[in-house]
């Protein structure tokens, strides 16, 4: 006799694991903030976490072809990095990790409509801009954070927070490895610390 | 009331209250610091969003150009005490 109980009903499901593991999940959603809130992006740890995830993604990134391809790519890995630190907490990261297959897909369509297509006849007239100035900046900043195009202003000038504070820690991060790297040039592998400008965040135990 | 509905069907937006765009460009001129160093209370939402776009702009160029000089220096650096000295300084 095949007992009912077996079938794996989540509502009914009473087993103490099940339960654990819904209370922790709720648990951990309420104590870490819904809205992504520009202050994690401004710790100390946080840009060196990122620093050095970035450094070592930039070691395993060697021997481009050209130059160009090699900024792209260190560009490209800086971005990287910043969205996975994000932990998906935020559109424009979750926007940026997906962009790149958008890409690369986009790169393919368009090789093919180029190939299909007579001429320019499919171009809207972009007679349709009579938008208040208002609601045409706030259209600028949603195209220039990733994957906000279609947000309301509320959450549009949320994501803007997170990913302005996002992006200053990147330059900061990128400013500091440029740093390190220009100092173990010039000194040849002699002492690298002297670069460094910010020295104080490291409790230094002696 | 109805100047404030016939607003909202101008401009498109999904029933948010203009105290709460207030609100939230308030939240955001805190953090453009070219308005933070103006010290004045009075700045538009529009300035507010213009100042926002010039400022990401910005710092996407800053980005741009620090991938450059990493580039440069990835290529033209010595592994060995490149690696060392980011290992040193991150992990010390």
């Amino acid at each position: 006799m095949v007992e009912p109980l077996s079938i794996s009903n989540p509502d009914t499901n009473s087993s103490p694991s099940g339960k654990k593991r819904r209370k922790s999940r709720r648990e951990s959603a309420a104590r870490t903030p819904a809205e992504p809130c520009g202050a994690r992006w401004r710790t100390e740890t946080e840009q060196q976490v990122y620093s050095a995830k970035l450094a070592d993604a930039l070691r395993h990134l060697r021997f481009p072809d050209s130059a160009d391809s090699s900024v792209r790519s260190v560009r490209d890995a800086a971005d990287q990095v910043l969205a996975v630190s994000a932990k998906g907490r935020t559109r424009w990261s979750r926007a940026m990790l997906t962009s790149r297959l958008g890409r690369r897909l986009a790169q393919i369509s368009r090789k093919h409509k180029k190939a299909a297509r007579p001429d320019g006849r499919f171009k809207k007239p972009a007679a349709q801009k009579k938008l208040p100035p208002l609601q045409r900046k706030v259209r600028a900043l949603s195209r220039l954070i990733p994957g906000c195009q279609k947000l309301s202003l509320p959450n549009l000038l949320e994501e803007t927070t997170d990913y302005i504070a996002a992006l200053e820690m990147q330059v900061k991060a990128m400013a500091f490895l440029a740093g390190l790297l220009n100092g173990a040039n010039s000194d040849g592998g002699g002492g690298g610390g002297g670069s460094v400008a910010d020295g104080g965040q490291y409790s230094s135990s002696s | 009331m109805s100047s404030r509905r016939s607003r909202s069907r101008q401009s498109g937006v999904s029933r948010i209250s203009d105290d709460q765009i207030a609100d939230l460009v308030s939240k955001l001129q805190q953090l453009i610091p070219e308005i933070r160093n103006r010290r004045s209370d009075k700045v538009s939402a529009s300035k507010v969003l213009q100042e926002t776009c010039n400022y990401i702009r910005n710092l996407h160029r800053e980005v741009d150009d620090l991938s450059d000089r990493l580039s440069e220096l990835l290529e033209s650096t010595d592994s060995d005490s490149a690696q060392a000295a980011i290992i040193r300084s991150l992990l010390m």
